[in-house]
C-alpha cells in the first residue's frame, strides 16, 4: 500500500530504554506537580492576603504562566537565568519550567475555587469555637480539594505532555528527548514517534482514568 | 449570664445598635422579635464575637468578649449559634458535621465525640440520618442537624437567629419543636424569631427592637396583651 | 539604557517571526473551529455510542504531545507518503486538527448547555431541526462556549510556538535564531515573551470578562 518499508521490528527493540523514558516523563511531571501545588497554594495566599506588593508578585506570575507559550518559559528558566550565570541542567530547566506554568494555572484555579466556597462556611466553622486555621483546613481546605480536583488531573496530563518540549533545552533523558535520540541514530523517525505517541497516550489514559476513581472514592457528597 | 451594656455598632454610616442595654440571666428563654433591620440579629453576632462592636461591653459569664485577650474561641464553645442560612458542611456526613467541632475544639476522642453526636442527633429526631450526607436533608432537617452540632459542645448558651425564616412553611413546624424541647430543658436561649406563637408560648421574657433600640422587653402576656408604644403595637397589628 | 547588536533588520525578523506565529494561528483556529463545530454538533446528533469512533480520535489530539502529533505528521506525508509539501501546510494541518479536537468538546458542552425544554418549545412551534439549531441552540451555546474558545484561540497561539519542529520559523524560533548568533538571551527572549503577553493578556481579561458577565443572569 505505502512505497515505504515499516520496519516496526527494529523500533520496537527500543522499547525498553524508551520505556525508561517514560519514567523519567513521569517522574517529572509528579515532581513538577508537587512543586507546583505547593507554590501555587503560596501564590494563592499572596493574592488574598492584603498586601499589595505580595499580591502583585503573584498576579504577574499568574499571568505570565497564563499568557506565554509554556516552551518559552522553559526557554527563560534555561537561557534566561543562564544571563545571570545561573546554569541549570536540562532536567532542573524542564522540571522547573513546568512546575513555574503549573503554578501559575493551579493558583488561578485555587483562587476560582476558594470563592466559589460562601463565607458562611467559616463562620459556621468560627461559630462553633474552631480557630481560623482550623476552619480553614477541615472545612474550607477540603470542599476546594474537590473543586479543584478535575482542574488539577487537567494540570497533570498537560504536564506530561510538556515534558516533551524539553528538546529546547537538550533534554535527553525523557520519553521524547530519548525517542528524538534514537531517531538520530536509525532515522525510523515514523516508527518510533509512533510508538513514542502510544506511551503518551497509555500514560496520560491512566492518569484520567485513576483520577477517576480516586474521585468517585473520594468525593461522594 | 450574659450582660450587654450600652452597645453600639455601625455598618458604615448606618447605626444598627444604638446602644442597647439587656441582662439574660441563666436558665431565662428570651426572644427578640422586630423588623428587618431592626438590629436583632447583629446583637445575636455581637454576643458570641462574630461581629465586633463600636462602643459599650458585653460580658458573659464575667469574661468580656470584646476585650482585648479574651479567648473567644474558648468562649464561643459556650455559646452555641444557629443561622437563618443552613449551614452544614457538605463535604461532612450528618454525624461527622456534628463530630468536627468536638474533636478539633474540645479535644475530645472519636469515640467520645461520636458517642456524643449520636445522642444530640436523636435528641433532634434525626437518628436515622447519622450517615447521610447533608445534601440529602430538607431545610428543616438540616436546620436540627446545625442545632444539635452546637448543642455537642455543652453550649451554657444558644442563639438562635430566625432559625426558621428560611424554610418552607410545612417545616417549619419540626424546627419549632425542637426549641420549644430545649427550653423545656432549661436551656438558656435567646430566640431572634418571626413567629409570635411561638415567642408567646415558650419566651419567659420578649424584647421588642424598633431601629437599633430596644423598644420594649417584657414577659409575653404583657408584652402581647398590652404593648406600650405605638411602634409595637403598629409591628403587632401588621404580623396579624 | 541597554547596550544591544540588535539591528533594524534583526527587528524586521523577529516582526516576520511574529507574523508568521499570528499566521498560522488564524488559518489553525479558523479551520479548527469550522471542523469543531462539525464534529461536535455530529457528536451530539448522533449519541456518545455511534461518535465512539470520532470522539477516540479526537481524545488522541488530546492526549498525545503536540510536538510528536507534529513530528508523527510530517514524517508520515514525507517519508511514508512522500509527499512534498511544506512545513507550513503541515503545521496548519496538525494544529487545525488539534484544535479542532478541543473546539469539538467546547461546541458539544455549550449545545447540552440549553435547556431542553426550550427546544422542544422551538420545535413545537413548527422550527426545522436546522431552524431550532440556528436561531435557538446557536445563540445561547455560543454564549456558554464563547468564553472558552477565547481560552482555545489563544492556547494555539501559545502551542503555535512548538511548529518550530517542521520547520516554520515563528516567533521564538526566530529569537532563538537571533540568540544564537547576538548571545543576548535575556533582552530577546523578553521582547519575544512580551509579544506574546501583549496580545494574550487583553484577550483572555476580556474572555473572563465575558465569563463573569454572562454567568450572572
Amino acid at each position: 500500500m505505502f512505497n515505504y518499508n515499516f520496519r516496526w521490528n527494529q523500533a520496537l527493540n527500543s522499547l525498553p530504554q524508551m520505556l525508561e523514558g517514560a519514567l523519567v516523563t513521569m517522574e517529572i511531571a509528579i515532581l513538577s506537580m508537587v512543586i507546583g501545588i505547593i507554590v501555587a497554594i503560596l501564590l494563592t495566599v499572596c493574592r488574598i492576603s492584603g498586601y499589595r506588593s505580595l499580591s502583585a508578585i503573584a498576579t504577574t506570575w499568574v499571568e505570565i504562566a497564563r499568557n506565554t507559550p509554556a516552551l518559552f518559559q522553559i526557554y527563560m528558566v534555561h537561557f534566561g537565568l543562564g544571563s545571570f550565570g545561573i546554569h541549570l541542567s536540562p532536567y532542573i530547566s524542564l522540571l522547573l519550567g513546568i512546575a513555574f506554568n503549573n503554578a501559575g494555572y493551579l493558583a488561578e484555579n485555587y483562587r476560582g475555587a476558594l470563592k466559589a466556597i460562601p463565607d458562611t462556611q467559616t463562620r459556621s466553622a468560627r461559630s462553633l469555637g474552631m480557630s481560623a486555621p482550623q476552619a480553614f483546613v477541615h472545612v474550607v481546605m477540603p470542599q476546594m480539594l474537590r473543586i479543584s480536583f478535575l482542574p488539577m488531573t487537567n494540570q497533570m496530563v498537560w504536564a506530561i505532555l510538556m515534558t516533551s518540549l524539553g528538546a529546547v533545552v537538550a533534554m535527553n533523558t525523557d520519553l521524547y528527548g530519548v525517542t528524538s535520540a534514537l531517531n538520530a541514530l536509525t532515522f525510523r523517525t515514523f516508527e518510533l514517534f509512533a510508538i513514542a505517541a502510544v506511551i503518551f497516550y497509555v500514560i496520560t489514559k491512566v492518569i484520567t482514568l485513576s483520577a477517576r476513581l480516586l474521585a468517585a472514592r473520594m468525593f461522594r457528597y | 449570664m450574659i450582660e450587654i451594656e450600652n452597645v453600639r455598632k455601625s455598618f458604615g454610616p448606618l447605626e444598627v445598635l444604638k446602644g442597647i442595654n439587656l441582662n439574660v440571666p441563666k436558665g431565662e428563654v428570651l426572644t427578640v422579635i422586630g423588623g428587618s433591620g431592626s438590629g436583632k440579629s447583629t446583637l445575636l453576632t455581637c454576643i458570641n464575637g462574630l461581629e465586633p462592636i463600636d462602643s459599650g461591653k458585653i460580658v458573659v459569664d464575667g469574661v468580656e468578649v470584646h476585650a482585648r485577650g479574651s479567648d473567644l474561641n474558648k468562649l464561643r464553645q459556650k455559646i452555641g449559634i444557629v443561622f437563618q442560612q443552613w449551614n452544614a458542611f457538605p463535604h461532612l456526613t450528618v454525624i461527622e458535621n456534628v463530630m468536627l467541632a468536638q474533636q478539633k475544639v474540645l479535644k475530645r476522642s472519636k469515640a467520645e465525640a461520636e458517642a456524643e453526636a449520636e445522642k444530640q442527633l436523636k435528641h433532634v429526631g434525626l437518628g436515622d440520618k447519622l450517615k447521610v450526607y447533608p445534601s440529602r436533608l430538607s431545610g428543616g432537617q438540616q436546620q436540627r442537624m446545625a442545632i444539635a452540632r452546637a448543642l455537642a459542645m455543652s453550649p451554657d448558651y444558644m442563639l438562635f437567629d430566625e432559625v426558621t425564616s428560611a424554610l418552607d412553611p410545612q417545616l417549619v413546624g419540626e424546627v419549632l419543636d425542637t426549641l420549644r424541647m430545649l427550653a423545656s430543658e432549661g436551656m438558656t436561649m435567646i430566640c431572634v424569631t418571626h413567629e409570635m406563637k411561638f415567642a408567646r408560648e415558650v419566651s419567659d421574657r420578649v424584647a421588642f427592637f424598633h431601629k437599633g433600640v430596644m423598644a420594649e422587653i417584657a414577659p409575653p402576656d404583657e408584652l402581647f396583651g398590652a404593648p406600650k408604644t405605638p411602634e409595637l403595637q403598629q409591628f403587632l397589628s401588621a404580623t396579624h | 539604557m541597554f547596550e544591544t547588536a540588535l539591528t533594524y533588520n534583526d527587528l524586521m525578523f523577529l516582526a516576520k517571526g511574529a507574523g508568521m506565529t499570528l499566521m498560522v494561528t488564524a488559518i489553525s483556529v479558523f479551520i479548527g473551529t469550522v471542523l469543531g463545530i462539525i464534529f461536535g454538533v455530529f457528536r451530539y446528533q448522533v449519541g456518545a455510542l455511534w461518535a465512539m469512533p470520532l470522539t477516540f480520535v479526537l481524545d488522541v489530539f488530546r492526549s498525545i504531545p503536540l510536538l510528536i502529533q507534529l513530528v508523527l505528521a510530517n514524517a508520515f506525508i514525507t517519508t511514508v507518503l512522500k509527499i512534498k509539501v511544506s512545513g507550513l501546510t503541515v503545521a496548519c494541518g496538525v494544529l487545525s486538527l488539534y484544535t479542532a479536537a478541543y473546539c469539538a468538546e467546547i461546541v458539544r458542552g455549550g449545545i447540552e448547555a440549553v435547556p431542553l425544554p426550550l427546544r422542544r418549545a422551538a420545535r413545537s412551534l413548527g422550527m426545522t431541526w436546522g431552524q431550532d439549531m440556528t436561531s435557538v441552540v446557536m445563540p445561547l451555546a455560543t454564549r456558554v462556549a464563547l468564553p472558552s474558545w477565547i481560552g482555545l484561540a489563544l492556547g494555539v497561539m501559545k502551542d503555535s510556538a512548538l511548529v518550530y519542529i517542521v520547520q516554520v520559523v515563528e516567533l521564538l524560533k526566530s529569537t532563538q535564531i537571533l540568540i544564537t548568533r547576538l548571545q543576548e538571551p535575556l533582552f530577546l527572549l523578553m521582547i519575544c515573551g512580551l509579544f506574546y503577553f501583549v496580545i494574550s493578556f487583553p484577550i483572555a481579561r476580556f474572555g473572563g470578562y465575558l465569563e463573569k458577565r454572562w454567568s450572572n443572569d
